[in-house]
């Protein structure tokens, strides 16, 4: 088994499922780069370079650069699922999904309860999150919760490489529109990941770490923060377990509240949305099924309420950080618990 | 043909200079890491933004592009601010909080740098209908580049203005690619200009490495514009030196065509040949408006490094103008 980035990770699940199904289709713009002009094919393999070396071995029939017309992508991947086809359709940066919601909530999304049980959209929409990179208010959002929110979509928020490829080719595989959220800031991270394909079935947690005290559930890049602060308490005796959800649609509710019963204490991290939100939305349901089990008040480290600045500073403070989350997790150790009625 | 006074030409070339030195000193300090996110030149295309904002006053509205340093400059946007606003600095002209994707003026009538591509031919056929609404015979201009206009809001933006009869100009910046992907292949017919004036408006091609061509053409658009005649498209060709973002390897072009560029088609060499060719204007008057740009830029450089960065209290201010 060998040490893979999140990049390669997806690169290779894509290159399986394409040799495996010769219905498996790319496309999206910049996909592979290079049409049209005066020097190389697969110039970009995606701005990411996630689809890097694709073409070549699959063709420029499976690998298709498109225009600049979002809505036509989404749409165009959304109608040949329904007809035969499984494509890999690229949202270069998810902030994008304003010009082209229509063709994924309206249509992809309801096809199959609409048309009464009768159709199947096996598409994934590969796009990428997250702020981090100076990239400002238009390309730094982590909307996975507007998709999540949608009913007929399932949602992939990977963290690490090894569930970014089984998450992917599980995504291929199946039959009903999901969208895999890549964060920018996580693609060079490794882990060891098998040669062979596989798959990790969605709507079931991962514990990144186990404890007894408080509970984090995290997702995407905030796993790794989350990560990082059980470990530091972990040193002074604090036992901080850590649960990433891994696809927020179908949400993994039993392992949420299994481990909340074990230690009556939730934080939330979250880079979504203060408001409605995935923290938000994970807090309810916790407060409405496991309420008995709580010993604290749920706390939720989110992103403000405010666009993603530019500036550094501003956007280093937006992003919650690991001395935020120690603090929200250092609270709930500190209060006192709920007197309970007799 | 319309004819430049010396004063005007001397503008126009003094517009150009500063987009050009200040792309290229972006480009140099971009190298030294100070500079956060991505930006994106304008360098080659000068005679394009300043053909058109020469003919506006700050009344009229621009909105422009993520590559927008360019537009901005040539509706005459405050140079200092736009270059702390690029290092994320206090003094900017978004407050540090838009970097070069959103630099925006709305008292110079720049809409905003976007960097949604194909966001802002809606909002300037927005600013349009205030000019027509308010019968003010101001207009508006959306820049957008080849591949913006192959995205569904350009289309729509376009057929709504004719509908309208609204007083905004459509400059479809051609310069060959769109990210890394060549116009020829994503403008299915190849033509812009005739896509536009499918839609029932007057749409010309123009070649945007020559001011006095584009100058010329948004003339008469404007004109045409103010004076009730509805919308127009221009379709100017001119391509970018640089690679769509700074750092990116650009190998989808080839070195030849890279160095053609910079020696057929920089607008720059272009306007000074004509200009002293004819007499118009002499090189030691150019040579005199390369000087203080060049001083200018150093300044703005120097001021922008040596400004703060936004203090953190400013994270959730603006998000609403009441609370
Ligand atoms: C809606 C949307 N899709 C894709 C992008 C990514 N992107 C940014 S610039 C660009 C190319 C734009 O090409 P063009 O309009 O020709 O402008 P140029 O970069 O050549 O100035 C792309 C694809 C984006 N910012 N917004
Ligand atoms: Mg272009």
């Amino acid at each position: 088994m060998a040490k893979k980035t999140i990049r390669e990770a997806i690169n290779e699940a894509l290159r399986q499922e394409m040799a495996r199904d010769p219905d498996v289709i790319i496309i999206g713009e910049d996909v592979s780069g290079g049409a049209g002009g005066s020097g190389e094919e697969d110039a970009y393999g995606g701005v990411m370079g996630v689809t890097k070396g694709l073409i070549g071995e699959f063709g420029r029939e499976r690998v298709i650069d498109t225009p600049i017309s979002e809505s036509a992508i989404m749409g165009a991947a959304a109608g040949a699922a329904t007809t035969g086809l499984r494509p890999v359709a690229e949202l270069m940066f998810v902030d994008f999904v304003g010009v082209c919601f229509d063709q994924i909530m309206n249509q992809a999304a309801k096809f199959r309860y609409m048309f009464g049980g009768k159709a199947r959209t096996p598409m994934v929409l590969r796009t990428m999150i997250g702020a981090g990179f100076r990239a400002a208010a238009q390309h730094s959002q982590s909307l996975y919760h507007l998709f999540t929110a949608v009913p007929g979509l399932k949602c992939v928020i990977p963290s690490n490489a090894y569930d970014a490829k089984g998450l992917m080719i599980q995504a291929i595989r199946d039959d009903d529109p999901v969208i895999f959220f890549e964060h920018k800031a996580l693609y060079d991270i490794a882990d060891d990941v098998p040669d062979e394909a596989y798959t990790i079935p969605f709507g079931e947690a991962n514990f990144t770490r186990d404890g007894d005290d408080v509970t984090i559930v995290a997702f995407s890049r905030m796993v790794h923060i989350a990560n990082e602060v059980a470990d530091k308490l972990g040193r002074e005796g604090v036992s901080v377990e850590v649960l990433d959800p891994r696809t927020s649609s179908p949400l993994d509710t039993d392992s949420i509240l299994e481990s909340v019963e074990k230690t009556g204490r939730l934080v939330i991290v979250d880079e979504s949305a203060a408001r409605c939100g995935l923290a938000g939305d994970i807090a309810g349901m916790v407060a409405q099924e496991g309420f008995e089990f709580l010993r604290a008040p749920i706390r939720q480290v989110t992103v403000p309420h405010t666009p993603v600045p530019f500036a550094p500073t501003l956007e280093d403070a937006y992003i919650p950080s690991p001395a935020k989350v120690e603090t929200a997790v250092r609270q709930l150790l500190e209060a006192r618990p709920r007197r309970m009625s007799a | 043909m319309t004819t430049f006074s010396e004063s005007q030409l001397l503008d126009a070339y003094r517009r150009m200079r500063t987009i050009r030195d200040f792309e290229e000193r972006i480009h140099a300090e971009n190298t030294t890491g100070d500079i956060p996110g991505f930006v994106h030149l304008y360098a080659g295309q000068e005679a394009i933004a300043t053909g058109v904002c020469i003919h506006l006053s700050e009344k009229d509205y621009i909105g422009s592009t993520h590559r927008g340093h360019g537009h901005c400059i040539a509706k005459l946007c405050d140079v200092k601010g736009m270059m702390k606003e690029i290092f994320g600095k206090q003094g900017g002209l978004c407050a540090g909080k838009g970097g070069s994707m959103h630099i925006a003026d709305l008292s110079q009538g720049m809409l905003g740098a976007n960097a949604i591509v194909g966001g802002n031919p809606p909002l300037a056929v927005g600013a349009a209908l205030t000019a027509k609404t308010k019968k003010t015979r101001h207009c508006a201009v959306s820049f957008t580049g080849d591949g913006g206009s192959n995205q569904g809001t350009t289309f729509e933006a376009m057929n709504m203005a004719v509908v309208l009869k609204l007083p905004v100009l459509f400059v479809v910046e051609n310069n060959g690619y769109g990210e890394g992907t060549g116009a020829d292949y994503a403008v299915g017919s190849r033509d812009i200009a005739g896509r536009a004036a499918g839609f029932g408006m007057p749409a010309v091609r123009v070649d945007g490495t020559d001011f006095f061509a584009v100058a010329e053409a948004a003339g008469e658009a404007i004109e045409r514009a103010r004076n009730g005649g509805g919308p127009s498209a221009i379709e100017a060709v001119a391509l970018r030196f640089y690679g769509h973002y700074e750092g990116d390897p650009q190998t989808y072009r080839s070195a030849e065509e890279l160095k053609r560029i910079r020696e057929e088609g920089d607008c720059m060499k272009i306007f000074r040949a004509r200009v002293t060719g004819e007499g118009t204007l002499t090189e030691a008057q150019l040579d005199a408006i390369d000087a203080e740009v060049a001083e200018l830029i150093e300044e703005a450089v120097a001021e922008a490094r040596a400004a703060d960065y936004p203090p953190v209290s400013e994270l959730t201010t603006d998000v609403y103008v009441s609370y």
